[in-house]
């Protein structure tokens, strides 16, 4: 339940609510947009970035906890193992068990391949199953790809790869198609017709939606088809390096039982990247909505392969975290409460910003009102705005809530807290990481022929900042696309002798760089045991 | 002076302070968790767990990640539990009532004890679906299974060795693919562009400077 401050300034939010109904806040313009994110994103906080002392991407900036993870040592710098011994010998082999890692493992299996799953923790464990929202694809009539690319590009800041992006739309529907075929139960009228709503920064309604269970009912599909086809999962294993061969391809990784502690050598002809994003890296001191396992490992394992990374500066902060109660603080309170017309509001009740900003700018906005104009109303820890969410019930109807968003009932529910009859507290949190390794159009790494990249860990799909939406189409289309390249590559591909020369050349270009760290990466999990002593 | 509580984790009492979650508590405690913890936002079902409040008789089922400490709680988890995952071909079998007695035959043993509702962490009547998926109800048993994490909980309770999530994903699975109405705007899309009819549009957007993308992006309608 709320504290009693609290509750007055609920009070202020109750008294305008009837003013705000009905009213739609005016949108910024490109040049106030502009002059927010320099002044309240943090992005733009450049103490918060240190640059890369070497590898391809030497002399840019990185978040400093990423930088310091680039500039620790691999954990087999000073391990004997023998890569003659091969545990796994497979075509494929696919790192990650989330959306993108399933749909490549199946596409990677329907072309013939012989593919192999490793997860550090279980199939379904990733920031997939937590996406609430929905999923973007130009499919209604008075929609295209074309509208779709626009809204992408400028909600990016024209900044995202056009081969990418054009991917990303116009592969869409067909991805849309491919999950529903697959039994994915979205939200349909009774003739059929999807229902699609507006997320931030879209010009037409298409988020397609599983209540706001979208990315649980995705993944769980996925989970399930994967199974059916017996494709191996190697669950509780994660990868610590890439293996290479003296042709300069990649040959397979050196996987680690995060169980036992035993190191494996998986062999394979082609690899996917498909480890996700890096919420738990906990950028800045945020808070995150990401999973347990979200600690940017691709991004290291591909960078100290030789594979350069793309907007690795840019990082997503999703507007609406759960700022109260503690015991979710910083769970994601899906877009989809703004889609169905909840209003941004300030401890006096004010409507403060347009609901449907991008996401970026719309932390920003929070941030500043917070901040700035010390309009946030306090928190045991930190400070939130509401997101009037009766406002739902006023708009859609008495149940809108518990059909539509009934994981965000249940949340708050636990905790005493009924969105129907009460607003909720809210400030931004670490959601998504915008940039990642760089990829073609074909899926592949550019410096490394045989590295195929998917999901999260791919940088430059979305450009600057990504629209809700636009992740869980990212996930499905590029991991099926890299599965089927995957899958096809594997056939002219004849691999050399199995080495980890590169991790030896790269601790000597740390060395040379003066940078010494007792630290080891990849991450794998972050640290959150309290120890006395 | 923040309140503390005592907990119980596999019978050894810790004091940790009384807002925590399970999960953040055993952290707290000085655990590293590499089982039972997964998106620690309620939506995996990796954190399942079960607990009993010192002096109650009541056996209790909850996520770790979504609920709060109490005075006595005395903790186990569930790192795993051995549900019975039946394979089968999505694209050969049919929404008829047989193929929930050939792959889920045991539902048809349930002894109606409701100890799966009990059981569950999501508050879903999972006795019910298990009651739709035995008269080949789909559509009713994937709607009241829909918000499943899968965490396991009912069928660890269930002297029917049921698997009742796994019951819930086929249901679910054979309604969004032969029982929920057919999209025909989502297909005649998916015709259109494999025909090529959104080549040209697509060249010409991305044949245009940044500039007269920003001019179009910053001026273009928005639907209401």
């Amino acid at each position: 339940m709320f504290t009693p401050e609290m509750m007055e300034s609920v009070k202020r939010v109750e008294a305008t609510r009837d003013a705000r109904m009905g009213m739609e806040p005016e949108r910024m313009t490109a040049r106030e947009k502009e002059e927010l994110l320099r002044a309240f994103h943090p992005d733009y906080r450049t103490e918060a970035f240190e640059e890369i002392k070497i590898g391809p991407n030497k002399g840019e900036k990185a978040p400093a906890e990423l930088t310091h993870l680039l500039h620790s040592n691999s954990r087999l710098l000073h391990t004997e193992l023998d890569l003659e011994k091969i545990d796994y010998d497979v075509d494929v082999l696919v790192i990650g068990g989330g959306g993108a890692g399933a749909s490549a493992a199946i596409e990677a299996h329907e072309a013939g391949a012989d593919v192999m799953i490793v997860t550090k923790l279980r199939i379904g464990d990733a920031n997939t199953m937590m996406a609430e929202g929905g999923i973007q694809a130009a499919d209604k009539e008075n929609d295209s790809p074309a509208q779709h690319y626009l809204d992408a590009f400028g909600g990016g800041h024209f900044a995202a790869r056009p081969e990418l992006l054009k991917k990303l739309v116009m592969e869409a529907p067909e991805a849309i198609q491919w999950l529903n075929d697959l039994g994915v139960m979205f939200d349909k009228d009774a003739n059929g017709r999807m229902v699609t709503t507006h997320g931030g920064g879209t010009s037409r309604k298409r988020m397609h939606a599983c209540k706001d269970y979208s990315g649980a009912e995705i993944m769980r599909t996925l989970r399930d088809e994967v199974l059916n086809r017996r494709i191996p999962v190697v669950e509780f294993t994660s990868a610590v390096e890439l293996l290479k061969d003296e042709k300069h391809q990649v040959a397979g990784a050196v996987l680690l039982n995060m169980e036992t502690g035993d190191y494996l050598v998986a062999r394979a002809k082609t690899v996917v990247i498909a480890t996700g994003g890096a919420g738990r890296m906990h950028y800045q001191g945020f808070a995150t909505s990401n999973h347990y396992g979200a600690t940017a490992d691709g991004l290291v394992l591909g960078y100290r392969a030789g594979a350069p990374l793309l907007y690795q500066d840019t990082i997503q902060y999703h507007p609406t975290g759960v700022a109260y109660p503690s015991q979710i603080f910083g769970a994601l309170v899906t877009e989809k409460v703004r889609s169905l017309g909840a209003m941004l509001v300030n401890v006096d009740g004010e409507a403060f910003m347009h609901p449907l900003e991008t996401r970026d700018v719309s932390a920003a906005s929070i941030i500043r009102e917070c901040t700035a104009r010390g309009k946030g109303v306090a928190t045991p820890l930190g400070t939130g705005v509401w997101l009037d969410t009766p406002m739902i019930e006023r708009i859609g109807g008495e149940g809108t809530i518990e059909k539509r968003i009934p994981a965000m009932l249940r949340m708050y529910m636990n905790y005493g807290i009924d969105m129907r009859k009460l607003p909720i507290l809210i400030y931004p949190t670490l959601h998504y990481q915008n940039g990642g390794l760089e990829i073609g159009g074909d899926g592949f790494t550019k410096a490394i022929s045989n590295l195929l990249v998917a999901g999260e860990a791919v940088g430059g799909i979305h450009g600057r900042n990504r629209l809700m939406g636009n992740s869980l189409l990212d996930i499905i289309v590029f991991g099926r696309d890299a599965g089927k390249a995957a899958a096809a590559k594997a056939k002219e591909i004849s691999l050399g002798v199995l080495s980890l020369k590169h991790i030896q050349d790269y601790a000597e270009e740390l060395k040379n760089a003066n940078i010494m760290s007792d630290d080891v990466s990849p991450l794998l999990l972050p640290k959150y045991a309290r120890h006395q002593r | 002076m923040e309140k503390m509580v005592n907990v119980y984790f596999f019978g050894k009492r810790y004091s940790v302070p009384a807002d925590l979650t399970i999960m953040t508590a055993m952290e707290y405690a000085g655990y590293t968790l590499t089982r039972g913890c997964g998106c620690r936002h309620g939506f995996c079902g990796a954190c399942a767990t079960m607990y009993r409040i010192k002096g109650k008789n009541e056996l209790r089922t909850c996520l770790a990640c979504q609920t709060q400490v109490q005075e006595g709680m005395y903790v186990a988890s569930i790192p795993f539990f051995p549900t019975d995952k039946r394979t089968y071909e999505i694209n050969e079998i049919r929404p008829e009532q047989r193929i929930m007695m050939e792959l889920y035959p045991e539902i048809y043993s349930c002894i109606g004890c409701n100890a799966c509702t009990k059981a569950c962490t999501q508050d879903l009547n999972v006795m019910q679906y298990i009651a739709y998926a035995q008269r080949g109800e789909f559509e009713k048993c994937a709607e009241a299974s829909f918000d499943c994490v899968s965490c396991g909980c009912c069928s660890v309770r269930c002297p029917a060795e049921i698997s009742h999530p796994m019951v819930g994903v086929l249901a679910r699975r054979l309604t969004g693919k032969y029982l929920a109405p057919k999209s025909e705007h989502l297909h005649k899309r998916v015709e259109e562009i494999h025909a090529g009819a959104y080549d040209g549009l697509i060249e010409q957007i991305m044949g245009k400077s940044i500039t007269e993308m920003q001019e179009l992006y910053n001026h273009r309608e928005i639907e209401k």
